[in-house]
């Protein structure tokens, strides 16, 4: 297996037209990852004010890299990593970021279960089976679920949430859609504990989510 | 078939699974990362619980939702400053 991606043409492309300087390619790459970007920032910094000056820092040090950009993770990947180890600095001086290791996770790997359970029976031939089961939801596309101001509002509040390597893990795989090779590149974490900050921070916005899905059943 | 002998060969298969392990296991099986038979097992749980087939239907239409979460666009002063930022450095 191939350690990291290698860059796409289209990418190859992109970068050969900013180092020669072309604007419109700059702007694309700036209208495209800006808002990425400050999502990212914010799983690692206390302030809106604080992401957003590490996202200016971040376009520097682009800027500052391009020439030495070697090509052989996505340029996407790239930028992610440019910004996450800028994060990092900031978000310890900030005192938010905590790195992940001995003592220093702020128990995103301890908490508890994905599912309430007191959902599940607790003795008999049955045990650990629903006792509530989960009721299907609406089959609504994501983009018309979306169209609702109060369910962006409640899955942006329940990823605000969760602790800060959860946070970093499920905005980089569910919501930008990277790989998960890639994830572990960009936040230098192993496969393993990457599918444990993911299944965590699934879990509790599946979690947050539910009585607002099942609501909007018993509406209709 | 003897219906007792199959049960038992389901009961095999499939009773060891509990609905809280299938939540925890939810993660893994969407990853890939199951032996064939795990992922026997696995499917021939959900083949039985309409509770658990709920269940990762909703974290399947969570992730969906995820990705299309929408992001903020650039404020128009930020994007003028960082093209200022570029002519800068291509000026050297
Ligand atoms: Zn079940």
């Amino acid at each position: 297996m191939a350690e990291e991606r290698v860059t796409s043409s289209d990418d190859l492309e992109q970068l050969e037209a900013l180092r020669n300087g072309d604007e419109r390619a700059f702007a694309s790459l700036v209208d495209r990852y800006y808002g990425s970007l400050l999502r990212l920032a914010m799983a690692y910094v206390p302030s809106r004010a604080v992401a957003e000056e590490v996202v200016q820092e971040t376009w520097v040090g682009v800027l500052e890299g391009l020439s030495r950009f070697e090509g052989r993770s996505s340029l996407k990947t790239w930028i992610f990593r440019i910004l996450t180890n800028r994060a990092k600095t900031r978000g310890q001086r900030e005192r938010r970021y905590e790195p992940m290791g001995l003592g220093g996770d702020s128990g995103d790997n301890l908490d508890g279960p994905a599912v309430d359970p007191d959902r599940f029976l607790k003795s008999g031939y049955f045990v650990d089976h629903w006792v509530s089961q989960p009721n299907a939801w609406e089959d609504e596309t994501p983009e018309r679920l979306l169209l609702s101001k109060e369910t962006r509002a409640q899955i942006e509040k329940a990823i605000e949430a969760l602790p800060p390597t959860q946070r970093q893990v499920i905005t980089l795989r569910d919501i930008e859609e990277v790989s998960s090779q890639e994830v572990c590149n960009i936040l230098d974490i192993t496969e393993t504990n990457q599918r444990v900050l993911l299944h965590r921070a699934r879990s509790k916005v599946r979690r947050t989510l539910e009585p607002y899905m099942e609501g909007q059943t018993g509406r209709t | 078939m003897d219906g007792t002998v199959k049960e038992k060969i389901m009961d095999y298969l499939a009773g060891k699974l509990t609905c809280k392990e299938v939540t925890e296991a939810v993660t893994e099986y969407l990853e890939g990362t199951f032996t064939f038979w795990e992922r026997v097992r696995f499917q021939m749980h959900l083949g039985m619980c309409v509770g658990c087939r709920n269940y990762l239907r909703q974290i399947k239409q969570t992730i969906r939702t995820l990705g299309k979460l929408p992001t903020e666009p650039i404020p128009p002063d930020v994007r003028e400053e960082l093209l200022r930022r570029f002519r800068n450095w291509k000026k050297g």
